[in-house]
């Protein structure tokens, strides 16, 4: 097994891990933690995958900077979002998915 | 010097320095910065598309680098289509969004810089010619939207940001995903390297990938069974940013859903596939449209109408795959131009109902009445709205679903006219139950104010622009065709 193909392999299950926890999770920072490892996998495959022969190429690696930054920002406005829905309900989860049908009242 | 007054940077420096203008201005500050800048970008819509017509599709290397470093921008005639719709909707609702929040000042105080923002993301988006800058614009169109959704403050905003924002996050999640794969098998992004690369035999991380971005962009799109983030944060948000949202928003993700169908994938797409996402269409035409008329509040009512009506852009699909050229032609025009009626009509049908709301001081359909006699012109825009929305003659919704028609004619798919018309009788039935219910007189204990001209009149050019454009939308296929190879 290459070395790329077990940086991408390693980068899947993250992603994976990420994905199950993003959906089942249903505490608010736990889903943000989620959503930061599956980010990290998606950034491991796109390095993982980005080498030639041994050689590495800069251009994945100058991406994946771009990601984490993008990466921040999302989880800096994931978390001031959950702040204020712990200040305005006092729970750090969502409330519950009402029906479709229902009319939404506040 | 003529590099200089390029259009093609200007649509994205533009709006990006007049949303942080307004920032530095302080809250509720830069309204009347953004109308004028918002004309501006629209006179270079026009003159890029005018470019293109003369002399065809255009590239443009920010800061001279050229692609591999550097960005490159790609305009052709979609693109400059979207281009013209973003701006089109955008300057109605920034005259709209200065008077409403006057009216009504909740969430004014970070609206204008996120709308720059947001605009600066769609124009970005829109002439993105690779697939990492297409990443970095989504994430940057979905946080700007995201705010915009939580500005108003609240139990119900906020959360339905951060459902939308979690949403959001995984669709470019999966997109993120999709972009190594096909760099860890060709070693570029650029759409104009890879689209002769792929071809049928491709490796299965290509097929994967295509399958992964698909999916991101259609939880972005909020196509049915996706749709469950779309109704709580469009109907939430103040009247302006819903109009934002519904009108332009999800049709950039619609966008790429097709740049990537018709051109990338293309050799991957199958009409299994197709028809999937034609069903998917289907299924939320009426999903949507069953549950707009089971609404008792006129935006979640609007907003379910989206979900509705993002249900005809797929219909493209299947009726493009794998078809004789005109047919798929037909349906490509059909399918762009029901995304630029239905940007123009749910901008107008939203603005009306915030006026409507303003009025009457609550969201709620039971308490119209005596809104035909106060408001005959936002009721009149609404009207209209639906009209283009049920699909109706002379409106643009009517040519989009005339074309639509045609090719499923033409390709023998009969089902898809059956979803189309029981889909427009039940838009009709949901547009008459808000249209009832103002008509009626004002129920004693409600109260019916005035609102600003400028609300009445900015909901009702975007109603009309809708309408014209089913006279006048000939120029617009004609840009369309803009280099495309068919």
């Amino acid at each position: 097994m290459s070395a790329a193909l077990l940086y991408a392999l390693t980068g899947a299950a993250l992603f994976a891990i990420g994905l199950a926890g993003l959906l089942l999770q249903p505490h608010l920072l736990r889903k943000i933690l989620a959503f930061n490892i599956l980010g990290s996998g998606v950034f491991l495959i796109l390095v993982g995958l980005g080498q030639r022969d041994g050689t590495i190429d800069p251009v994945p690696q100058a991406m994946v900077l771009t990601g984490i930054v993008v990466a921040i920002a999302a989880t800096a406005l994931a978390l001031a979002l959950a702040r204020q829905l712990l200040d305005l309900t006092g729970q750090m989860r969502l409330p519950e998915d009402r029906s479709d049908a229902e009319p939404v009242d506040d | 010097m003529t590099d200089f007054l390029d259009p093609l940077p200007w649509l994205i420096v533009l709006p990006l320095a007049w949303g942080t203008l307004a920032f530095v201005l302080g809250p509720g500050r830069g309204g009347r910065l953004a109308v004028a800048a918002i004309a501006l970008q629209g006179a270079l819509a026009l003159q890029l598309a005018g470019q293109l017509i003369d002399s065809g599709a255009r590239v443009y290397a920010v800061g001279g680098w050229g692609a591999s470093l550097g960005i490159d921008l790609m305009a052709d005639g979609l693109a400059v289509v979207m281009l013209l719709l973003t701006q089109a909707v955008a300057l109605p609702l920034a005259v709209y969004a200065r008077g409403y929040f006057a009216a009504s000042p909740k969430g004014r105080e970070l609206f204008w810089p996120l709308t720059g923002f947001l605009l600066a993301a769609l124009n970005a988006l829109f002439l993105s010619a690779d697939l990492f800058n297409i990443y970095v614009t989504l994430e940057l169109l979905g946080l700007a939207a995201v705010g915009l959704v939580a500005i108003a403050g609240g139990t119900q905003p906020v959360t339905a940001a951060m459902r939308y924002l979690l949403a959001t996050l995984l669709g470019s999640g999966a997109w993120l995903l999709g972009v190594a794969l096909i760099y860890g098998t060709y070693g570029s992004v650029s759409l104009a390297v890879l689209t002769p690369l792929i071809h049928s035999g491709a490796p299965l991380a290509v097929p994967l990938a295509a399958a992964l971005m698909l999916a991101g962009l259609l939880l972005k799109t909020a196509l049915f069974p996706f749709h469950f983030w779309l109704p709580p944060a469009h109907g939430g948000a103040p009247a302006p940013v819903s109009a934002l949202l519904s009108a332009l928003v999800i049709k950039a993700t619609f966008y790429l859903a097709l740049r990537l169908w018709l051109e990338l994938f293309l050799p991957l797409t199958t009409v299994a596939a197709a028809q999937l996402l034609g069903a998917l269409g289907a299924a939320a035409i009426l999903w949507g449209s069953v549950l707009a008329l089971m609404q008792s509040r006129l935006k979640m009512l609007v907003a379910y109408s989206t979900v509705a009506q993002v249900g005809y852009l797929f219909l493209l699909f299947p009726l493009a795959t794998q078809v004789p050229p005109a047919a798929a032609e037909s349906a490509l025009a059909g399918g762009v131009m029901q995304a630029v009626a239905h940007g123009l009509a749910k901008a107008a049908m939203f603005a009306a109902a915030g006026s409507m709301i303003v009025a009457t001081g609550r969201d709620d359909i039971g308490h119209l009445g005596g809104v035909g006699v106060r408001l005959p012109l936002t009721l009149f825009s609404f009207g209209l709205a639906g009209v283009t929305l049920m699909g109706l003659p002379p409106s643009g919704g009517f040519s989009a679903k005339w074309l639509l028609l045609g090719s499923a004619l033409e390709t023998g798919q009969w089902w898809w006219v059956v979803v189309m018309i029981v889909g427009g009788l039940l838009t009709a039935a949901y547009v008459f139950k808000v249209l009832r219910r103002a008509f009626l007189p004002r129920a004693a204990g409600d109260r019916v104010a005035r609102v600003p001209r400028t609300l009445e009149f900015s909901a009702f050019a975007l109603a009309l622009a809708s309408i014209l454009l089913g006279l006048f939308g000939a120029p617009l296929l004609e840009l369309l065709a803009v280099g495309r190879a068919a």
